[in-house]
């Protein structure tokens, strides 16, 4: 499998300025960061404020440039001013705030904005529209104004602006962290079925580790580099490292590491409810 | 008795096309000192009925009584009321507009019309108590991290001094760090000032864990009320409302219905770590 | 409260004025409106009249919304009818009392200005009431577009449109929401003199300041990540198209240009 993303030595810097104006501090958001993420994966970054996940993020649709180092998109380097809008039309990217995302005021004109700017013929951006809008689900809510809708929905109709640009990749910026548990589902629900029936790369990144219990793969980030990358079994188990990083683990795999404490002998590779409930039943027929 | 609650209702709009019952007659008492969680989906009430609690609105119907006052009342000052019951909004941080950290929090304790050493006393009491050190006081609020700024906003609500303090999803979109420390600075609030807090919360684990009592809003009306063991045993009536219980309440559920003998009203993943463990070794 | 006010009020229907292209109803407006300054005698506003009646009558649109904005503008027809009945010298004075006369020409003048403004808030009305306010940007940008080489930035006033027709309902919501969190910690918006209530602005303003920047940042970024780059290559998904109704449209608005002119001298 082909990578979507490949960074190597990824440095982005920026400065705080003193009241004169000169350079006070440089802080380093990404340091050295290597990463490769292969077309059609499901991948959720994890992290506490201030890790670096969101600009990284950012680096993925060029919004932010590398200070040092390389990002390539499928290939196109990021700091390559000509890749630009292609690097942008195949990593499209959902943001944390679903008001300050959502341009027009009505639900289809703001789905199609996306290919209006790519200068997509008139036909076949209705087209597009129709099914974008029909893969979030929302066709209903097709000529409403995004004002009355639930923060689920208006991430949905983000999602369904990227999906009319037909990229191969999505990158969701906490596309989660202002909504209600309703809205966390139906968006989550949304991303995973995107990743399966279309194949799309998805990159989400994300505070609530229960998002990424059926990942193909977990990244934490912590100072701006990657400290744990694996199958989520594989990360969440690691709860004393996770909790040392101000992190949460799904609660199975808290109540084994409990239990463990307690001096039961359970393993912490667990990270779904029914697996858990069976893993105690063993254990007590086996007593 | 803190609060009272007796038949309101409280209707937008009326006469208007867009008329809308946004609570529809509730009865509540509230005891001093009480901690409280209410949950309940987006558009179930919940933010209605919190502006009752001082006076930002009024019942359309029935009335409300916030420590002995009734709001109702012609003669009432509700700048009164609004100082013994503070509230904090959700993200509170967007209020922040003072050029220091300092000036900010002394927003509030200042139009409640008190004496410049009072003011000075209680902004830096209310600024220990959210943990942002005296170095911090002359800067800016804006340069603060999300939780600090949080934390400042938090800050200046306490400095009222407030005997009721009412918390709109006060932890919505920090980290978990973040989450914890607020949390944990609002427990030991409740505990070593012993007043009133109402904590509006969409995480079931974050309220099982802190409240003695548990207040359930749907469509406009109190579904379920009492302690959170009490509540949460509903799980099916609960997520008939969109909401759940907290997570280990279904393993342990799951484990009861295998015939273990394991208690289904834990609340906390370390509880139930301890049940399980105990039954595991009684088995020996 | 705050959350009442609409702006742009538009009354959804499916009528043949809706369905006309914005770009006619636009140009058709403003010869309507030419035309009402054009006409200097009654019959003439006989004719407009009955034009009004009949395009209320298309548009499906409840006469009362119509009268509505007259309500809003009853202060300037009350005043602009007073001037002109004292101010207008005359030689038939039916009335007089020291300096001020009420001349025959005074109370004829007076009404074809009432009419003239009456019939102007009218006619417009019938364009926002009729015009959703997507369709009446893309018409002003799509009307804007041959002036783009005088440097009229066509593309980035509907856009422009196009934004704060999104945001204005979110940033009153907004001022609300801060202003409920500010009287929670003690703030008075409502009484005191003139400097006092000014100065008790400032924990509502700033607040609100900061927000409308962070949304227009977070906003820019989101447009930039989905490929906008202004005006230049752009197509749109709906395109404005002349149908045969519009070219009715067109000729009627024709002939009343025509009969208003003629009114002049009959």
């Amino acid at each position: 499998m082909k990578e979507i993303v490949k960074s190597r030595g990824l440095i982005y810097e920026y400065y705080t300025h003193n009241e004169r104006g000169e350079i006070e501090a440089t802080n380093r958001a990404l340091d050295r960061l290597d990463l490769d993420i292969k077309q059609g994966e499901f991948v959720v970054i994890l992290g506490h404020n201030g890790s670096g996940k969101s600009t990284l993020a950012k680096h993925m649709n060029a919004i932010l440039h590398p200070t040092g180092g390389t990002l390539l998109i499928k290939g196109m380097d990021t700091k390559d001013e000509e890749n630009l809008w292609d690097i942008r039309q195949t990593a499209g990217m959902v943001f944390q705030n679903p008001d300050n995302q959502i341009i027009a005021a009505i639900v289809e004109e703001d789905v199609a904005f996306g290919p209006e700017n790519l200068g997509v013929e008139p036909g076949e951006i209705r087209k597009r529209v129709d099914e974008a809008v029909a893969a979030v689900q929302m066709t209903e809510y097709m000529t409403h104004s995004p004002n009355l809708l639930s923060g689920g929905q208006k991430q949905r109709i983000a999602i369904a602006g990227v999906l009319a640009m037909k990229p191969e990749c999505i990158i969701l910026d906490e596309p989660t962290a202002m909504l209600d548990p309703l809205g966390r589902k139906e968006v989550l629900e949304t991303v995973y079925k995107l990743n399966k029936e279309e194949n799309i790369t998805i990159i989400h990144i994300t505070h609530y580790m229960e998002e990424a219990i059926n990942a193909d793969r977990v990244i934490v980030m912590d100072h701006g580099q990657i400290v744990m990358d694996g199958k989520p079994k594989e990360v969440f188990s690691q709860v004393d490292k996770l909790k040392s990083l101000g992190l949460d683990v799904p609660p199975a795999t808290e109540l084994a590491y409990y239990m463990q404490k307690e001096g039961i002998d359970i393993s912490t590779e667990i990270i779904s409810i029914e697996e858990m409930v069976d893993k105690i039943w063993q254990l007590y027929l086996t007593e | 008795m803190a609060i009272i609650f007796n038949g309101v209702s409280h209707v937008y709009g009326e006469g208007s096309p867009f008329k809308r019952v946004a609570i529809n007659n509730i009865n509540l008492h509230i005891k001093k000192g009480e901690f409280i969680g209410i949950i309940g989906h987006t558009g179930s009430g919940k933010s209605t009925l919190i502006q009752h609690f001082n006076g930002l609105l009024k019942p359309t119907e029935g009335e409300v009584i916030i420590l002995g006052k009734n709001l109702n009342d012609k003669e009432l000052s509700l700048k009164e009321i609004r100082q013994k019951v503070g509230l904090v909004f959700q993200y509170p941080e967007h209020q922040l507009f003072e050029t220091t950290i300092f000036k900010d929090v002394a927003f509030g304790p200042e139009n409640m019309g008190l004496s410049k050493e009072e003011v000075d006393k209680r902004v830096r009491e209310a600024l220990e108590m959210v943990g942002i050190g005296e170095d911090m006081y002359d800067k800016s609020p804006f340069d603060l991290s999300g939780g600090q700024k949080r934390r400042v906003a938090i800050a200046g609500v306490l400095a009222m001094k407030p005997e009721i303090l009412i918390l709109d999803e006060p932890t919505a979109g920090l980290d978990p760090r973040g989450r914890d420390e607020i949390l944990g600075q609002i427990q030991k609030l409740h505990k070593s000032l012993g007043i009133t807090v109402i904590l509006v919360s969409h995480s079931m684990e974050d309220i099982a864990k802190l409240v003695d009592r548990i207040i359930v809003m749907y469509k406009g009306r109190i579904a379920l009320d009492g302690s959170p063991a009490k509540v949460f045993k509903n799980d099916k009536e609960l997520e008939k409302m969109g909401l759940a219980a907290p997570q280990i309440m279904y393993i342990m559920k799951a484990l009861r219905k295998k015939g273990l003998e394991v208690p289904v009203d834990v609340l906390t993943v370390e509880e139930g770590a301890k049940a399980i463990a105990a039954l595991l070794k009684s088995q020996k | 409260m705050i959350r009442d006010i609409t702006i742009g009020q538009y009354f959804p229907a499916e009528s043949w004025i809706h369905k006309l292209d914005p770009r006619v109803k636009i140009m058709s407006t403003l010869i309507f409106i030419i035309a009402l300054f054009v006409a200097n005698r009654y019959i003439g506003y006989l004719f407009t009249f009955i034009f009004m009646a009949t395009v209320i009558y298309l548009s499906k649109v409840p006469v009362k919304y119509m009268l509505k904005g007259i309500k809003a503008i009853l202060v300037i027809i009350i005043l602009t009818v007073a001037l002109n009945i004292f101010m207008t010298p005359g030689e038939k004075v039916l009335w007089s009392y020291k300096s001020i006369n009420i001349t025959a020409e005074g109370l004829y003048i007076a009404g074809i200005m009432a009419l003239r403004l009456i019939f102007l808030i009218i006619g417009s009305s019938v364009l926002t009431l009729t015009t959703s306010p997507i369709q009446l940007t893309d018409g002003l940008e799509k009307l804007l577009n041959p002036f783009k080489k005088i440097g009229i930035p066509a593309h980035e006033i509907a856009m422009m449109m196009t934004i704060a027709l999104r945001f204005i309902p979110i940033l009153l919501e907004e001022t609300d929401k801060i202003m409920k969190a500010q009287m929670a910690r003690g703030a008075d918006f409502e009484s005191g003199g003139i400097i006092k209530r000014a100065k008790s602005l400032i924990p509502l303003l700033v607040p609100l300041f900061i927000s409308a920047f962070r949304r227009a940042d977070e906003l820019a970024m989101a447009m930039e990540a989905r490929c906008y780059r202004g005006g230049e290559n752009r197509t749109r998904m709906k395109q404005l198209k002349i149908k045969k109704q519009d070219y009715v449209a067109m000729v009627s608005i024709g002939l009343f240009m025509g009969i208003m002119i003629v009114s002049r001298f009959i």
